[in-house]
């Protein structure tokens, strides 16, 4: 994975495997603290005690159709790397909650990518069926976008428009852009 | 550019009120892009967003574009599977940007099966 756009990509699927109807992703750049902290917290399915023993074993896997896992090992890898941590608690019947930290400044940090493109992609596959909230906050600057306001809204229609992603896109890129520049004042 | 508030967003429902409930209803053609851990690593993300942005610009309303997770044949992602309504589904491998979008212009828009980038074409020859 080239940025952690990607990984949050990547593990929100997830959530939609277990039968998740929320996912909030959120992520938070403490400048001054020199830190970067992703969580992503569904209330899908859940896992007990043994399977979460094994989810960070890359060749541990729920899929059929291949014998090896990847997602959640590959973003643990990224936050240990930057010299970060990675902490995965889940209750049966109740949901998942991952947090991923890393050193803000740390050269192997991964950049965080197109955080718009990442969501997007989300809602056009399971925006229909399950609710996103994502907050973004750079120092005491917060950007927050929820798809359930969006579908109050849109009254019926469907958000996985060609059209409608397309305004989300570029309403969540604005948000991005106007929190950085407030951040930085 | 100004800014868009998410006030602005009734315009465009009013402007796609119309197509969006003709989607709802049957599309002539669904796009599947998958999105397991393996196409993401791929670049499957890129490809849907040009899909669906070409989608948007030759306001194709009966075209439906959605995601699925890993098919088991990671090493040929990004794959795409497209299905016209009434015909057998079509299932593309190693795809790029480029070829996505030919395979939007020739197969979907056109009705001809772009052979040189579907997985197989005809499974086994027996003479």
């Amino acid at each position: 994975m080239d940025d952690l756009s990607l990984h949050v990509l990547d593990i929100i699927e997830n959530s939609v495997s277990a039968g998740a109807t929320i996912v909030e992703v959120e992520i938070v750049e403490e400048i001054r603290q020199n830190r970067l902290i992703i969580k992503i917290d569904d209330n899908g399915r859940g896992m007990n005690k043994e399977i979460l023993a094994k989810v960070l074993d890359p060749f541990y896997t729920q899929k059929t159709v291949r014998r090896v896992g990847l997602g959640l090992s590959m973003l643990a890898q990224a936050a240990k790397e930057a010299g970060g941590s990675f902490d995965i608690r889940s209750t049966p019947g109740k949901g998942t909650h991952i947090k991923a930290t890393f050193v803000h400044d740390h050269i192997d940090r991964k950049p965080i990518g197109d955080m718009a493109e990442t969501i997007c992609a989300f809602i056009v596959g399971s925006g229909i069926n399950i609710d996103m909230v994502y907050r973004h906050r750079k120092d005491n600057a917060e950007f927050v976008f929820s798809t359930a306001d969006v579908k109050k809204m849109l009254n019926g229609v469907v958000i996985n428009h060609p059209e409608i992603i397309a305004f989300l896109k570029q309403h969540i890129r604005d948000g991005l852009d106007e929190i950085s520049e407030r951040s930085r004042k | 550019m100004k800014k868009l508030k998410i006030g602005d967003l009734a315009k465009i429902r009013d402007k796609v009120r119309k197509t969006a409930v003709l989607r709802q209803g049957k599309a002539r053609a669904k796009i599947t892009v998958h999105m397991g851990t393996c196409g993401i690593a791929a670049g499957a993300r890129s490809i849907l967003s040009s899909l669906l942005e070409d989608i948007r610009k030759k306001k194709l309303d009966d075209v439906i574009v959605t995601t699925s997770g890993c098919a088991g044949l990671c090493s040929r992602e990004p794959m795409a599977t497209v299905e016209i309504t009434g015909k057998p589904p079509v299932k593309y491998v190693d795809l790029t940007v480029e070829k996505m979008r030919k395979i939007l212009n020739q197969h979907i828009i056109k009705g001809t099966i772009a052979n040189e980038y579907a997985l197989a074409v005809g499974s086994e020859r027996t003479h």
